[in-house]
C-alpha cells in the first residue's frame, strides 16, 4: 500500500467527494471531517515512511497514459514537496472542521474535497502534462467557492481569478510543449517526464524564451507584481475558507513550480533573469506593503501582506543557492501556516460582526482576550519575529540572496520593517484603546470549533520557530542535489559563478584533465 | 471499335459498400412508407440505427483491408479508400449514430414524424461518405451536393419560421459555394486536363507551377467554397442564423459532420499546394485561420443566446482545426482527426443538453430560445444537468483532463513541431479568450439565483427520455475519461494518416 500512497493521497478525497453526493446534507459535515482526518493521517504516514536522508524522489509511481506521445502518469515526492502536501491535507482538515453555518454546506464540502485532490496532485506530479492537468483543474473548485459563497462582487472576482490564471497557464502549456519538442529533437522520443527533462541541456537562447513562457504561468499564480491584481479581489470576495486555502496552498503552486521547473530546467536563464526578478520581488515586497498600510479593510491588509511575503519567497528562490532555496521552501510552509491562520482570524471576527472594516472595531483586546492573544501571536509571526516560524524562512531566504547582492537584500530587509509598521498599526486600531462601538461590547470569544482550527496552527508556529530541524533537514537534503544539478547544467561562465558548486572535490579532479587535453 | 471489357473484380466494388448501405437504407425506408404509412417514428429511428451500424461494420471491414493492403482504388479508380477516408467516415457514421436517437424525445416534434426525414438523413450520410472517399473533383461535387440538398431540407423540416429562414440562407450560401467549387475545378481542369487531385498535383509539379496566377485563382475559389462549408470567416455569416433556426441536435450535428467531410477534402487539395512552397497559399491560409479563430471568439463573447454562442464557438473551433491544414504535417493531420473525434463527443453532448432544456413556447420576456438568463441557478433546480452542462463547457474551453484538452494540446504541439511558433501562441491565447464565454454559462448556472419567471420554463425532467439519457451519459463519460482513450485513438489515427501519405 505504501508504494501507492501518493495515488491514494490524490484520489481518496476525489472518490470520497463523489460518494459524498449520496450523503445526507445534515451528516455531510461529519463525513467531510472524517475524510479529511483520514487524508491527513495518510499524509503523516507518508512523512513517517519518508526517508529524509535520501535526496531523490521517493514513492515513485509510473503508469503510461498516452504512451505514443510520451505522457505518463508519474508521481514522486521529495523533501521539497513533502511538507506542502502535508500542509495541504492539514489545511483542508482544519478548514472543513472550522466551517461555520452556511448555505449549501454539502456542495462546499464536496468542492473542498475535489480541491484537495488537485492540490495534492500538483505537488506530487512528475510529468509536466499531469502537473498541468492538476494545476488547471484546481481553478474550477476555487472558481465555484469564490463565485458561489463570496461577497457582493464575487462573480467578477471569481471570473477574473479564473481567466487570469487560465491565460497564464496556456502560455505555460506552449512552453511545456516546446520543451517536449526539444527533448524529442535531442533524443528522438517524446517525453513529458520532468526527471527526463532535467538531463537535457538547452542552448541559452532557448532557455530564455522557455523561461519567459513558464514564468508567465507561474508569476500569475504566485502572484508577482505586476500580475497580482486578481488577488486582492479574490481574497476580498472569497469566503474565509476560500481565502485560507488560496493563501496557504494555491499560491504555493507558483513558487513550488519555479523550484521544480524553472530553476533546474533553465539554470542559465535563471541567472540571467535573477536580478530583474529580484527587483520585481522587491517592488512587490515594498509596494504591496505600502498598499497594505493604506487599507481600511483588515482582510485586505492580510491579503496584501500575504503578497508581500510571497515576494520574499521569490527572492529566496532566485538566490539560486542552498540557503536561499531551502529558506524559500521553508517559508512557503511558514507563510501557509501564518497567513492561513490570519485569514481564519479575520473570518472569526467577520462571522461575529459581518464587517471587516477596521474602523468598526477598537478595544477588542478587553472583550475577546484569547482572540487578541492568538491574533497578536500570528501577527508577530507574520512580521517575522525570531522564534516564530516565519523568521526561520525569511532569514534563510535573505541570507541566501545576500550572497548574490548586498544592496537588494538590505532593501528587502527594510521592507520587512514596513511590514511591521502596517501590521502593528492594524493591530492597534482593532484591539487597543477603548471599546467605542456598543456592538462590540458583548462579542463572544473564540469558541471550541475555532480553537480546534487555530490551536494547532499556534503550536506549529512556535514549534517550527524554535526547532525547525525536522522540516529543514529533508528540505535541505533535496535542495542540495538540485543546486548541484543546476551548477552542472549551467553553460555560461556567469551562471557557473553564481550557482555554487557543492562538490568541490569533483571539480579539482576535473580541472587537471582538462589541462592535459 | 473494341467492345468495352471490364471484369467485375477490377471494379473492386467492396470500396462502394460503406456508402451504398445508407442509401439502400434510405430507399428501404421510403418503400416501407409507401406500403404502410403512419408508422411510429421509433421504428424509423431503429431502422436508421440498424443501417448505420451495418455501415459501421462495413467501415471496420474496410479499415481491416486498408491496414493489410494499403490504399484501395475502385470503380474505374474513382473511389479512393485511404486512411483519411476511413477515419472521416468513422466520424461521420459515429456522430450520426449518436445523433439519430436524439429525436426520440417525449414532446413530438414535427420533423421526426415524417419518414422522409430519416430517408433524407441516410441519403445525406451516403453523400458525405462519397465526398470523403474519392479524389475525383466531380464525385466530390456530387457527394457534396447530395448531402447538402438533403441537409437543407432537414433543417427546413424543423418547421418554425426561423428554420425556413435558416434553410433558405443555408441553401443560398451553399449554392454559391457550389458555384465557387465548380469554378475552381474548372480552372484546375483547364490547367492540367485532369479532375483527379493527385493528377492535378503531378501535372502542376511537372510544369513547375508556371501558371501560378491561375493556380492562385483556383485556390481562392476552392478556399471560398470550403470556407462556406467550414464556416471560415468571412464566409461564416450563415452559421449563427442556421444554428439558431435548426433544432439543437441538428445544430450540433451541423457543427461536426459536414465540416469533417470538408476538412478531408481540403486536406487532400491543400496538402500538395502547401508543400509546393507557394508562399501565397500559406499566407492566405494563415490569415484565414487566425482571423477565423480570433474574430469568432470575439463575437461569441457578446452573444446573449447560448445556441448562438455555441455557433460562434464552433466557428472558432473550425478555425483552430483549419490550422492543421496549414501546418500539414503527419502530426497536424492526426491532430485534426483526434481533435474532431473528441470535439464531436463534447459538442454533441452540449447540444443535446440544450435540446433537453428547450421549451415548446417562448415565455414572455424571453427574446430567444436559449438565452443565458434561462439557465440561471440551474444548479438549484437540477444539479445533475447543471454539472453535466458545466462539464461540457469546461471541455470545450480546453480545461484538462477533459476531452478537448487533448485535442488542443496535440494541435498546439503540432504547430510547434511544424515551426509555427507564433501560431501556437495565438492558438493558446484564443483558448484563453474562449474560456470567458464558456465560463459565462457556468457563472449563470452555478452562481446566480434562479429567476422566478424562468423557473417553470426549463423543465428538464419532462424532456428527457431513456435514449437521451444514454446518449448524454455516453458523451459525459467520453468527455471525462477521454484520457484513457487518447492513446488508442492517437495510435490508430496516426497510423492511418501516415499510411495514406499525409
Amino acid at each position: 500500500m505504501v508504494d501507492h500512497i501518493l495515488s491514494i493521497l490524490i484520489f481518496f478525497p476525489a472518490v470520497a467527494a463523489v460518494l459524498g453526493f449520496a450523503v445526507h446534507k445534515d451528516s455531510i459535515r461529519a463525513y467531510g471531517i472524517f475524510i479529511a482526518i483520514i487524508e491527513f493521517a495518510l499524509s503523516l504516514w507518508l512523512w513517517f515512511c519518508f526517508d529524509s536522508t535520501v535526496s531523490g524522489m521517493q514513492f515513485m509511481e509510473h503508469l503510461p497514459l498516452v504512451s505514443s506521445f510520451g505522457i505518463n502518469y508519474i508521481l514522486g515526492v521529495d523533501g521539497i514537496s513533502l511538507f506542502i502536501v502535508i500542509l495541504a491535507s492539514f489545511f483542508t482538515m482544519i478548514g472543513i472542521a472550522s466551517l461555520g453555518e452556511m448555505k449549501d454546506i454539502k456542495n462546499m464540502i464536496i468542492t473542498l474535497l475535489f480541491l484537495q485532490m488537485t492540490m495534492v496532485g500538483v505537488f506530487v506530479a512528475l510529468d509536466a502534462i499531469v502537473f498541468y492537468i492538476f494545476w488547471e483543474l484546481s481553478l474550477v473548485p476555487m472558481l465555484y467557492i469564490i463565485g458561489a459563497w463570496g461577497g457582493p462582487l464575487r462573480i467578477y472576482a471569481s471570473v477574473k481569478f479564473f481567466l487570469y490564471t487560465f491565460a497564464g497557464s496556456l502560455v505555460m502549456l506552449v512552453g511545456i510543449l516546446f520543451m517536449a519538442y526539444f527533448y524529442y529533437q535531442a533524443t528522438g522520443v517524446w517525453s513529458f517526464a520532468i526527471l527526463d527533462w532535467y538531463r537535457l541541456i538547452l542552448p541559452e537562447t532557448f532557455q530564455l524564451w522557455l523561461f519567459v513562457a513558464f514564468f508567465i504561468g507561474f508569476a500569475i499564480k504566485v502572484p508577482m507584481f505586476p500580475f497580482h491584481t486578481w488577488l486582492p479581489y479574490a481574497h476580498g470576495q472569497a469566503p474565509t475558507i476560500g481565502s485560507v486555502i488560496l493563501a496557504a496552498i494555491l499560491l504555493k503552486m507558483g513558487t513550488y513550480a519555479f523550484i521544480r521547473f524553472s530553476l533546474p530546467l533553465f539554470p542559465d536563464a535563471s541567472v540571467f533573469f535573477m536580478f530583474p526578478i529580484a527587483i520585481l520581488a522587491i517592488i512587490m515586497i515594498i509596494y504591496t506593503a505600502m498598499v497594505a498600510y493604506g487599507q481600511k479593510d483588515i482582510k485586505q491588509v492580510v491579503a496584501y501582506s500575504s503578497v508581500s511575503h510571497m515576494g520574499v519567497i521569490i527572492l529566496g528562490t532566485f538566490a539560486l543557492n542552498v540557503e536561499g532555496i531551502t529558506g524559500s521552501v521553508f517559508l512557503m510552509i511558514a507563510h501557509g501556516v501564518v497567513s492561513g491562520a490570519l485569514f481564519f482570524l479575520v473570518g472569526v471576527i467577520y462571522d461575529r460582526r459581518k464587517t471587516k472594516l477596521m474602523s468598526e472595531f477598537g478595544g477588542l483586546a478587553s472583550v475577546m482576550p484569547i482572540y487578541a492573544t492568538v491574533f497578536g501571536l500570528m501577527l508577530m509571526a507574520s512580521v517575522g519575529m525570531p522564534l516564530t516560524i516565519n523568521f526561520v524562512g525569511e532569514f534563510l531566504s535573505l541570507l541566501g540572496f545576500y550572497k548574490q547582492s548586498h544592496i537588494l537584500t538590505i532593501l528587502a530587509g527594510t521592507a520587512i520593517i514596513v511590514g511591521a509598521i502596517y501590521m502593528l498599526t492594524a493591530y492597534k486600531k482593532m484591539f487597543f484603546g477603548e471599546v467605542t462601538k456598543k456592538e462590540n461590547k458583548n462579542l463572544p470569544d473564540l469558541n471550541k470549533r475555532e480553537l480546534v482550527a487555530l490551536l494547532p496552527l499556534v503550536v506549529i508556529t512556535l514549534w517550527l520557530g524554535i526547532y525547525p530541524k525536522p522540516v529543514l533537514e529533508p528540505i535541505n537534503n533535496s535542495v542540495e542535489p538540485l543546486v548541484q544539478l543546476m551548477h552542472d547544467k549551467a553553460i555560461s561562465e556567469e551562471a557557473k559563478k553564481r550557482i555554487p558548486n557543492l562538490s568541490k572535490g569533483v571539480e579539482i579532479i576535473k580541472t587537471p584533465t582538462q589541462e592535459v587535453n | 471499335m473494341n467492345p468495352v471489357d471490364i471484369s467485375i473484380e477490377s471494379l473492386n466494388l467492396i470500396t462502394l459498400a460503406p456508402m451504398v448501405i445508407p442509401i439502400i437504407g434510405a430507399l428501404f425506408i421510403l418503400i416501407i412508407d409507401m406500403f404502410k404509412g403512419g408508422l411510429d417514428k421509433s421504428l424509423y429511428v431503429m431502422l436508421s440505427l440498424l443501417f448505420l451500424f451495418m455501415d459501421f461494420g462495413a467501415l471496420l471491414n474496410a479499415a481491416g483491408l486498408f491496414s493489410q493492403s494499403g490504399t484501395m482504388m475502385g470503380v474505374f479508380d474513382v473511389m479512393l479508400i485511404d486512411g483519411l477516408a476511413i477515419i472521416s467516415q468513422f466520424i461521420i457514421v459515429g456522430a450520426s449514430i449518436f445523433f439519430i436517437p436524439l429525436v426520440l424525445t417525449n414532446k413530438r416534434f414535427h420533423e421526426s414524424s415524417y419518414p422522409e426525414y430519416f430517408a433524407l438523413f441516410l441519403f445525406m450520410i451516403g453523400g458525405f461518405q462519397f465526398m470523403v472517399a474519392t479524389d475525383n473533383l466531380i464525385l466530390i461535387f456530387v457527394g457534396l451536393e447530395t448531402a447538402s440538398l438533403a441537409l437543407y431540407t432537414l433543417i427546413a423540416m424543423h418547421n418554425r419560421n426561423r428554420s425556413f429562414e435558416a434553410a433558405v440562407k443555408y441553401f443560398t450560401m451553399g449554392a454559391l459555394a457550389a458555384g465557387f467549387f465548380s469554378f475552381g475545378s474548372m480552372i484546375f481542369y483547364a490547367l492540367t486536363g485532369s479532375i483527379e487531385i493527385n493528377q492535378i498535383a503531378k501535372v502542376l509539379e511537372a510544369d513547375n507551377y508556371s501558371n501560378i496566377g491561375f493556380v492562385l485563382v483556383a485556390v481562392v475559389f476552392m478556399l471560398a467554397s470550403f470556407g462556406f462549408k467550414l464556416s471560415l470567416i468571412p464566409f461564416h455569416t450563415w452559421a449563427p442564423d442556421v444554428y439558431e433556426g435548426s433544432s439543437a441536435p441538428m445544430a450540433g450535428y451541423l457543427s461536426i459532420v459536414p465540416k469533417i467531410a470538408a476538412f478531408v477534402v481540403s486536406m487532400r487539395l491543400f496538402e500538395f499546394l502547401i508543400h509546393s512552397n507557394i508562399v501565397w497559399v500559406e499566407i492566405v491560409l494563415y490569415i484565414t485561420v487566425v482571423i477565423t479563430m480570433t474574430m469568432a471568439n470575439i463575437w461569441a463573447l457578446v452573444q446573449t443566446d447560448v445556441k448562438r454562442m455555441l455557433a460562434y464557438s464552433s466557428i472558432s473551433h473550425a478555425g483552430f482545426v483549419m490550422a492543421a491544414i496549414l501546418i500539414s504535417t503527419t502530426q497536424a493531420n492526426s491532430a485534426l482527426f483526434l481533435y474532431w473525434i473528441l470535439f464531436s463527443f463534447t459538442n454533441l453532448g452540449a447540444f443535446a443538453m440544450l435540446w433537453i432544456s428547450r421549451q415548446k413556447y417562448l415565455p414572455a420576456g424571453q427574446s430567444s430560445d436559449q438565452n443565458y438568463e434561462k439557465f440561471s441557478g440551474l444548479v438549484k433546480t437540477s444539479p445533475v444537468a447543471a454539472s453535466i452542462m458545466a462539464l461540457f463547457m469546461l471541455s470545450l474551453a480546453g480545461l484538462p483532463p477533459f476531452a478537448l484538452f487533448w485535442g488542443k494540446m496535440y494541435m498546439i504541439s503540432s504547430a510547434i513541431t511544424g515551426g509555427y511558433t507564433i501560431l501556437a501562441l495565438i492558438m493558446a491565447l484564443n483558448s484563453a479568450i474562449a474560456g470567458y464565454y464558456y465560463l459565462k454559462l457556468i457563472v449563470y448556472m452555478f452562481m446566480k439565483e434562479p429567476s422566478v419567471a424562468h423557473e417553470q420554463s426549463v423543465n428538464i425532467s419532462s424532456n428527457i427520455t431513456l435514449s437521451l439519457k444514454t446518449i448524454i451519459g455516453v458523451a459525459t463519460i467520453g468527455t471525462i475519461f477521454a484520457f484513457l482513450a487518447v492513446n488508442p485513438i492517437l495510435e490508430f489515427v496516426t497510423a492511418f494518416v501516415y499510411k495514406s501519405g499525409y
